[in-house]
């Protein structure tokens, strides 16, 4: 700890041993900063790691809080650092070496070797100027108004300088800086999505089909694939869609659910721990944005394989491991401090990810039906609520619209947030008194673009006025832009009738939450920044939200070349099974979950572990409101999942929306979710949408997920689109992500009595299997096992929406007793699975096996991945009542659980092909965990 | 007449709203009031007839988990909280509320001392860990809290720094005050991990004050008071065995 200012011994005593240790297990040592303050010595090296000026450093905001609370003065000022002995022998280079790539992150930090870091004091003058700037862009042909924005890391194009050139024209001035970096956030990739409504000129083959390619014209895939889809299913329990921070859907008549899912994959590439923990936080807001609890957060990560060598690492990339390890504890750091449960996930690894890392967060919210307010009025004043501004997380939203290069953590380092769980927490309570108070009429959450696009979306009807210098800074000197850009977390803003701002003001205090009045909405359809008194910015609401030209995109799939080698398969299935079982995709994550507080809110009924010894994995989450949950009686919950599965957009983008959406339904319908009130959220993190080939895959996959929402009857609430992840090298090699989907699906569960875990339950059980094999490998584990590219990937599941149904009807009916989805590794893992979790055998036999009549080999239907398949079991007496139930779709008794823990899959030919037993099987499937766990 | 029980809400507790259904269930009246209005005489600690500090991370837990909320307990209570503890109300510190009541020193405060004697600090495995365990009340707990719990008490535990740690002298002195009140129950003491899940003297998962009323506690019987909240509802079990342990508290507020 760093501290500044005058005190007694005395005085610096009481405030370490009341303040800075534990006095049980910890001692500390006091001395004044100058040159000597390294312990130089023999075989010793000091690294000292500090922030650099302008990173939040949040311990040394509540140690000054802790020291004003004691009672004592004298300190001005606290920062804090840490201090790293190394023994033995150690060369400069090593040092640095270590420092470097282990101890310090260059992005947010600096360190000393062998020398005492300077203070990070915040007072440290940051200043930049406090003026305004006016950018000329008369004059400038198209090229020298593109070379601008890329001097300014606008990342805006020809024609969006162009119509930003003609507005001020018009208006005979130059924008000042103000203006033109608001316009480049607000019509950033980031915030206006502008792919998604592009005019693209698409050649390829019909959706599903193969051949012939066609040129077609589609007007916006967000209109005509995503939102189209939700029109056509016309749900009536959707309460909005595609309009609020986060999409809302009715628990019951009472109660509705907020479900949002954000990506924060630049942030995290760059500063793992703080780009997901703000990742979090963000999506957080997202649902408080929309006036509800947050009582549920997921996540879904994609990494390069941890084993990576470190010299195949692109230069400027940090390792996967180190990127794990810190998304990892960011996502722990942020739902744990919040009190909000993480149930819900998927970690995916790939070399294909190493370059540029993915982080999707996610969040459920609940709330009284209908308490959300949208409508801000004329009069009403733009209040801020929570923490202060600063430097931080600066053109974040036009950052994350680019490409990046290995120079990219350097110009864009202050794109990094870091966050304050707490300062969080806090404003939720007081928004929520607000909120039930009546207090707001409207609401948004500071996000990218900070407070330029909150204030500005807000006021896209009304118009706005808002003084600049009355937000609340961390430290002096930011210029106005600076101030109205910055991504500084954890800040809602709220339209507030001026006669409730005094109410508004006390529950602030009353909860240590900071609120500022920045200005009000005029009804002029304009939006006026000052600072100072002075115009600083002046532009049309209508130009700002509307002026932005059309893209017109190409967009260009073919089909990849068919591979003729066959899936080189191993000899021995059973070693194959217990590969497929350890492999880093399928294996348990319980290392990573039991990390993440999934139990805070007493909410969550089916847990992330499920089974006897609570090791086997549950195919969804399902939480309880607190404030529904009910003691007797019928209780609805929520339940949540995930689909994804990369792998088989290689093959097919389309073919890989319809496994993502089949399995996010199919987990929740596993645990007894109602398909019909069922709905869905898309997240694509894909490449450069410039690129033909890179666009032509998104726009295959969202004809995918148009055909597939319609064909289940689940509609789209919300989504978000990551793209441009790319990656140059410095060897100028491109690195690019394989365009990944993510469907997360929120279940109704009418009532929790009827939940059903995965594991195992009794000897003697029937197991079942419903939903039809066919020969499905590519993209599949045995594939990716056998590095083998070809194959294709799993189909349009036939009839599978009835036979949801008709599933569900027999778990209300409580004729299933455990239930689990067949996905990577097919039914042996599944199987395998469901074993682990009731820590039993089966018996399976593959002959009764619902199966296309090609399959004549067990390997195929032992590890097939075809979609629209459960592994059921069935207490005996229930045997006829099931069949019954489940009459249309197939089902086949293929075993029985067995007692004695010996795991038996028997071929087609009717001999042992798979024999092993349980305690084998689990030890494949978490052998990586500690010892104990 | 239900007990009046204040749930206090230091910035960034966070399990306040479940502890205070636990307390509704077990035939109390809690409020959840934050420790602002304490200090500013909105409201009075003495009004009460129980305190429970709930868990979370108070003030982001940033000097140390409960550090700062200790210093406000000494610091915004202080005399109002001795005198409260001294009239023999029940006081329950759950997970960060039990880490601030032992660094501010209101426990094990042994001989009545008011220093900080043992300390919670990071779990032996180096993580936060999430799990369910099996708590065992002592039976030689003099605790008005545990008495009578025919237990074992089965719920999750939630925290990166709950490792109890004494010196020998202070833990023989604690054990033969009988100040234990409840244990992580282990298969074996070779094997104790994760049934004990990080690493506490002894097994020991809560304490109390010398005279019994204040009781610290670091897993959340406040997450098992319902049978659907149990891991293995689906294979019939079903106990909501943390209830008890609030329904003694609040009997025991009623009559002080």
């Amino acid at each position: 700890y760093y501290l500044r200012g005058t005190l007694s011994a005395a005085d610096l005593h009481r405030l370490t041993t009341t303040l800075l240790h534990d006095r049980i297990v910890e001692v500390a040592h006091t001395f004044v900063l100058d040159a000597d303050s390294s312990p130089n010595g023999e075989r010793l090296t000091t690294v000292d790691v500090v922030l650099r000026p302008g990173v939040t450093d949040t311990p040394a905001e509540s140690l000054l809080a802790g020291i004003f609370e004691i009672g004592m003065s004298g300190v001005d000022q606290a920062a804090t650092g840490r201090r790293y002995a190394l023994h033995g022998a150690l060369s400069p280079d090593d040092a640095e070496h270590i420092a470097g790539t282990l101890l310090a992150n260059d992005v947010i930090q600096t360190f000393y070797i062998n020398e005492p870091a300077p203070p990070p004091f915040t007072s440290t003058d940051l200043s930049t100027g406090a003026a305004v700037a006016q950018v000329p862009l008369a004059g400038f042909d198209r090229q020298g108004l593109v070379e601008l924005s890329k001097q300014r890391r606008l990342s805006l194009d020809g024609d969006e300088m162009e119509a930003i050139q003609e507005y001020f024209a018009t208006r005979d001035r130059a924008p000042t800086d103000v203006e033109l970096e608001m316009l480049a956030q607000t019509w950033s990739e980031h915030c206006v999505h502008k792919t998604f409504k592009a005019l693209i000129s698409y050649t390829g083959p019909p959706p599903g089909e193969i051949e012939p390619a066609t040129t077609t014209i589609i007007d916006g895939i967000l209109d005509a694939h995503i939102r189209a889809a939700t029109e056509t299913i016309d749900r009536p329990w959707v309460r909005s869609a595609f309009v609020d921070d986060a999409g809302i859907v009715a628990l019951d008549e009472t109660t509705d659910l907020a479900f949002k899912v954000e990506t924060h994959n630049h942030p995290s590439a760059l500063e793992p721990f703080g780009g997901a923990n703000t990742g979090v936080g963000g999506v957080v807001r997202d649902v408080i944005g929309v006036s509800a609890r947050p009582i549920a957060n997921t996540n879904i990560l994609c990494f390069g394989p941890e084993d990576t060598p470190e010299g195949t690492i692109p230069d400027g990339v940090l390792h996967p491991k180190r990127i794990a390890d810190g998304v990892i504890a960011g996502i722990e750091d942020y739902g744990n401090k919040m009190g909000i449960p993480t149930v819900n996930g998927a970690v995916i690894y790939d070399p294909g990810y190493t370059a540029n890392p993915l982080v999707f967060c996610g969040c459920l919210g609940v709330m009284p039906a209908g308490s959300h307010p949208t409508e801000p009025k004329t009069g009403d004043r733009v209040v801020v609520l929570g923490g202060r501004t600063g430097r931080d997380g600066l053109r974040g939203a036009t950052f994350s619209s680019m490409e990046s290069d290995h120079q990219t953590s350097e110009v864009s380092g202050n794109a990094v947030q870091i966050g304050h769980p707490i300062h969080e927490k806090q404003v939720l309570e007081a928004i929520l008194i607000a909120r039930d108070e009546g207090l707001y009429n409207a609401i948004t959450d500071c996000g990218a673009g900070g407070l330029s696009s909150s204030v500005g979306e807000m006021a896209e009807e009304l118009g706005a006025v808002v003084h600049l210098d009355r937000v609340p800074l961390k430290y002096p000197g930011l210029a106005p832009w600076e101030i109205w850009l910055s991504e500084a977390q954890e800040r809602m803003v709220i339209a507030v009738p001026p006669a409730n701002l005094a109410r508004v003001a006390e529950i602030s205090a009353d909860l240590d939450v900071e609120m500022t009045v920045l200005g009000e909405f005029t009804g002029e359809g304009i939006l006026r920044m000052l600072h100072d008194g002075d115009v600083v910015g002046e532009i049309g609401c209508d130009f700002l939200h509307n002026g932005i030209p059309r893209l017109q995109l190409t967009a260009v799939w073919e089909p990849p070349a068919t591979v003729d080698t066959d899936l080189p398969w191993p000899d021995d299935p059973t070693a194959t099974l217990l590969a497929v079982l350890g492999e880093p995709n399928t294996r348990s994550k319980e290392d990573i979950v039991r990390r993440y507080d999934h139990e805070v809110q007493g909410g969550t009924v089916v847990k992330p572990f499920v089974g006897i010894n609570q090791i086997g994995p549950a195919d969804a989450a399902v939480v309880v409101p607190l404030d529904t949950h009910r003691e007797q009686g019928p209780t609805p919950g929520a339940s949540l999942a995930v689909g994804i599965n990369p792998a088989y957009g290689a093959l097919d983008p389309y073919r890989m929306a319809w496994a993502a959406v089949d399995e996010a339904i199919r987990n929740v319908v596993a645990v007894g979710a109602d398909p019909s009130r069922i709905s869905i959220l898309d997240n694509f993190s894909w490449g450069n949408p410039r690129l033909a080939d890179r666009l032509g895959s998104l726009v295959r996959c969202t004809q995918g997920c148009y055909d597939a929402a319609v064909a289940y009857g689940t509609p789209f609430i919300s989504g978000k689109d990551s793209l441009n992840n790319e990656y140059t090298g410095v060897d100028g090699r491109k690195h690019t992500i394989p365009g990944t989907l993510v469907i997360s699906a929120l279940g109704i569960v009418p009532d929790i009595a009827n939940t059903v875990t995965s594991d195992l339950k009794a000897s003697g059980n029937t197991l079942y299997v419903a939903g039809t094999t066919t020969e499905d490998l590519g993209g599949s584990a045995v594939a990716g096992l056998a590095n083998y590219p070809g194959g294709s990937a799993p189909g349009p599941a036939i009839g599978a929406a009835d036979g949801y149904q008709s599933l569900h009807a027999a778990i209300t009916a409580e004729l299933v007793v455990s239930c689990h989805d067949l996905s990577e590794g097919g039914l042996a893992a599944a199987a395998a699975e469901m074993a682990i979790g009731g820590d039993m055998g089966v018996e399976i036999s593959l002959r009764e096996l619902p199966r296309s009549a090609d399959i004549t080999d067990s390997r195929t239907a032992a590890f097939s991945e075809s979609l629209g398949r459960f592994l059921v079991e069935v207490r005996p007496e229930n045997e006829a009542r099931f069949e019954a139930q489940l009459a249309g779709y197939p089902v086949g008794a293929v075993g029985q659980v067995r007692g004695d823990g010996t795991i038996t899959i028997t071929g087609l030919d009717d001999t042992p092909f798979i024999v092993t037993d349980v305690a084998t099987v689990a030890r494949a499937w978490r052998q990586h965990l500690e010892p104990g766990t | 007449m239900k007990p009046r029980i204040l749930v206090i809400h230091a910035s960034g507790t966070n399990r306040d709203r479940e502890v205070s259904w636990a307390l509704e269930l077990a035939g109390g009246n809690p409020e959840i009031v934050h420790i602002n209005a304490l200090r500013d005489g909105g409201s009075n600690l003495l009004d009460y007839q129980m305190l429970v500090l709930p868990g979370g991370f108070s003030y982001g837990d940033d000097l140390g988990a409960g550090k700062l909320w200790a210093v406000a307990l000494r610091h915004r209570l202080g005399q109002d909280l001795e005198d409260f503890v001294d009239s023999g109300r029940p006081v329950l510190g759950i997970c960060n509320g039990y880490q601030a009541l032992v660094k501010s020193g209101f426990l094990p405060a042994m001989n009545g001392a008011s220093d900080q004697q043992t300390t919670l600090t990071r779990n032996q495995s180096g993580r936060f860990e999430c799990r369910w365990v099996d708590l065992a009340p002592e039976p030689a707990a003099s605790s008005a809290w545990v008495r009578g719990l025919d237990g074992p008490i089965y719920c999750p535990v939630a925290h990166g720094e709950g490792r109890f740690v004494a010196d020998s002298d202070v833990l023989a002195t604690i054990e033969q005050e009988g100040q234990v009140a409840l244990r992580y129950k282990v298969p074996n003491d070779t094997a104790a991990y994760p049934a004990n899940p990080n690493g506490s003297a002894n097994n020991i998962a809560g304490i109390t004050n010398p005279a019994g009323n204040i009781l610290g506690l670091m897993p959340h019987p406040e997450d098992h008071i319902v049978p659907g909240q149990h891991p293995n509802k689906h294979r019939g079990q079903t106990s909501g065995s943390g209830l008890p342990l609030f329904r003694n508290g609040v009997e025991y507020a009623a009559q002080t």
